[in-house]
């Protein structure tokens, strides 16, 4: 009798267990903030308290200030970056034509410094891109993921995902095993969150400065013990677009706060 | 180098206010070393003061456990109109000052 009661739990705890894997259901994605306690999202909701302000304010010189052989600056061309780069950064990682492929947002930002401002692009990661990044990026506040919805980019999507399900490195595991299986648990202390990329370029109390979504992507890889791609390469790029088509639809929040 | 201040603009007489401020600084402990070896050299801010129509009414000391961008928030009762002026002080010569004005009805 005792034994056959522990059958049936044993069997409904197995039927229970993979519930969770697959891809997460549309209403129940969450942006990163809401795993975080009360007083980081706090910081990040009060724009004199979020250090990732402190950013776009130099942004906002940079945007301003003549550079390169052409001494144009930003607001030469696109003038009121309120108005004119409204929504861009939920756009990115866009198409670019001439190089066919996908590019994104800091990828812009030196393409146009090259191209327009005959000016030498910036370094990731430098104070300088980040900066601007983030004062374009925060235009978009609040506004919906649109990235990936160009057609010319559904291969890159594709690649992208499926540099997110395949399993790599030491560990033998892929970002689906913790992002789309266990995004409920913790690990070491730490929730493990549903890799919406909401928030970029955000600061994160750990690395005490503002990064980029690629940055992030590389101390993912690099955890579980495989050879993380060159900042600016392809593949970490198709990852970003694959990322934000997943989270299509969720509001725009750079630049955030994560612990 | 870029600082936030969030003073409110408005009080009254004998209210108690929060002032908070935002300073951008790495704050490097000099503790650090590359990875040939060699010391990062120390760079913070070691003191934070705020003057209230020119009296001192605030001032902190920081070391190097300060996180980088240093986050003070502190509280003072509204008397008088005026400004708040604030100034950091750190290593290598480092000097920022802001302001923050006040309307005391």
């Amino acid at each position: 009798m005792r034994r056959g009661r522990a059958m049936v739990l044993a069997a409904l705890l197995i039927a229970t267990l993979p519930a969770r894997a697959g891809e997460i259901p549309q209403d129940e994605r969450r942006s990163g903030a809401t795993f975080m306690a009360p007083q980081t999202q706090a910081m990040q909701d009060d724009d004199t308290a979020n250090p990732g302000m402190l950013w776009t304010l130099e942004g906002e010189e940079q945007w301003n200030k003549k550079t390169g052989v052409s001494d144009k600056a930003c607001s030469d061309c696109h003038g009121d970056a309120q108005t004119s780069m409204k929504g861009v950064a939920a756009r990115y990682p866009a198409f670019d034509r001439e190089l066919g492929r996908p590019i994104d947002l800091e990828q812009r930002i030196n393409l146009e410094r090259r191209r327009h401002q005959q000016a030498s692009p910036f370094a990731y990661e430098s104070r300088d891109l980040l900066a601007l990044t983030a004062f374009v990026a925060q235009q978009s506040r609040g506004m919906p993921i649109t990235a990936g919805s160009d057609e010319e980019l559904a291969p890159f999507v594709a690649r992208g995902r499926e540099l997110f399900m395949q399993r790599e490195g030491q560990l033998n595991l892929s970002c689906a095993n913790c992002h789309d299986d266990n995004w409920d648990k913790h690990l070491a202390g730490s929730a493990i969150t549903q890799a919406h990329p909401t928030g970029y370029p955000l600061y994160r109390l750990e690395w005490q400065t503002l990064g980029s979504l690629q940055r992030r992507l590389r101390g993912c890889i690099f955890g579980i013990r495989a050879q993380p791609y060159d900042l600016g390469a392809p593949e970490l790029v198709e990852l970003e677009l694959y990322l934000m088509t997943r989270a299509a639809g969720m509001a725009i929040e750079a630049p955030a706060v994560r612990p | 180098m870029a600082a936030l201040i969030n003073v409110p603009s408005k009080a009254k007489r004998g209210d108690i206010i929060e002032i908070k401020t935002l300073m951008s600084h790495i704050m490097e402990t000099g503790y650090r070393r590359t990875a040939d070896g060699a010391v990062v050299p120390r760079d913070i801010i070691t003191s934070f003061s705020c003057r209230y129509n020119g009296e001192e009414i605030f001032r902190a000391d920081l070391f190097p456990a300060v996180a980088a961008n240093p986050f003070i928030s502190f509280f003072t009762i509204a008397t008088e109109s005026g400004t708040f002026e604030f100034e950091w002080i750190g290593d290598h010569g480092f000097i920022a000052t802001a302001k923050a004005a006040i309307t005391v009805a």
